[in-house]
């Protein structure tokens, strides 16, 4: 099997391509490859949709109202508080 | 008369007595945004403050408070992945989620194995924020990953940090870098469809 024929039927390594174009670089020839893989392959074409979808939600994650309501105890902060206030006093 | 001009500058760009008031919760989420646990969090949070205190001398001004002290906590969170990663543990959990790779794909040919080939979530063109439940597997999904795992994934994706620095940090070639990225997002969407009905 030569290798473009090789590529055209294994989603292991589309996938591998998938996920390398997302956040790197991949050659012109393993664009091209993907590309062929793809147009035939409706499964890894789930997948790359499905993997962008995944890599879009991680990168908002933070913006979470969860996290932007998230707070210490207040108990915790006062200690910290002192703990800081001793720190500084140490240093002046 | 040196060391006078040094604490004034200081305090004109730097208000510790505040940092409580002002970023402890902020660097709290932030830390368990991370981790995922909240005794860790408050940990790192504490950490960052004395820290920053220690190191208050060689802050030059070039960034904003705020942003200057989550740097502080980021470098933290990297020692905490480096820890949790080189430990005992970590051979025997990516061996075992290596071991769950092999079923994915077939050995010869590299095709999708039956049971495991991608179904449409029905939400691939939606802003996947706004979907609580989605949100809900996702987060739970990120936690069954092996901690190495987590670890390169969360440092590229939530802190887009480049490939050079993770694999210096966390210790990782770049060929394994690679390998990492892959596995780990076949395992996270395999686990999203297992429990997305």
């Amino acid at each position: 099997m030569n290798r473009l024929k090789k590529i055209a039927y294994n989603c292991k390594k589309a996938t591998f391509l998938i996920e390398k174009k997302q956040i790197g670089t991949i050659t012109l020839r393993e664009k091209i490859e993907l590309k062929i893989h793809l147009s035939g392959c409706v499964i890894c074409r789930i997948f790359q949709q499905q993997s962008i979808l995944i890599n879009r939600t991680v990168k908002n994650l933070f913006q979470l109202p969860q996290y932007k309501t998230m707070k210490l105890e207040d108990d915790f902060k006062k200690e910290l508080q002192q703990r800081i206030d001793k720190e500084i006093k140490k240093t002046l | 008369m040196q060391v006078n001009n040094d604490i004034k500058t200081v305090n004109n760009l730097l208000e510790p007595q505040q940092w409580v008031n002002k970023y402890a919760d902020y660097l709290y989420a932030y830390a368990f945004s991370r981790t995922n646990d909240e005794e860790q969090s408050r940990d790192l949070v504490q950490e960052t403050f004395l820290a920053a205190l220690q190191g208050i001398s060689k802050f030059e001004g070039r960034s904003s408070e705020s942003t200057w002290l989550t740097a502080i906590l980021k470098n933290k969170i990297i020692d905490v992945y480096r820890k949790k990663s080189s430990g005992l543990n970590k051979r025997k959990e990516v061996e075992d989620a290596e071991f769950e790779q092999h079923d994915f794909f077939d050995q010869e040919d590299g095709h999708w194995n039956v049971a495991y080939r991608p179904k449409s979530f029905g939400i691939e063109h939606e802003d996947p924020i706004l979907n609580k439940e989605f949100i809900r597997f996702l987060q739970m999904c990120m936690q069954k990953l092996p901690t190495l795992w987590l670890s390169v994934f969360t440092m590229k994706h939530m802190d887009d940090e480049s490939t050079k620095t993770i694999c210096d940090e966390l210790n990782v070639t770049p060929a394994n870098f690679w390998v990492i990225i892959h596995r780990t997002k076949v395992n996270l969407r395999a686990c999203l469809q297992k429990n997305w009905k």
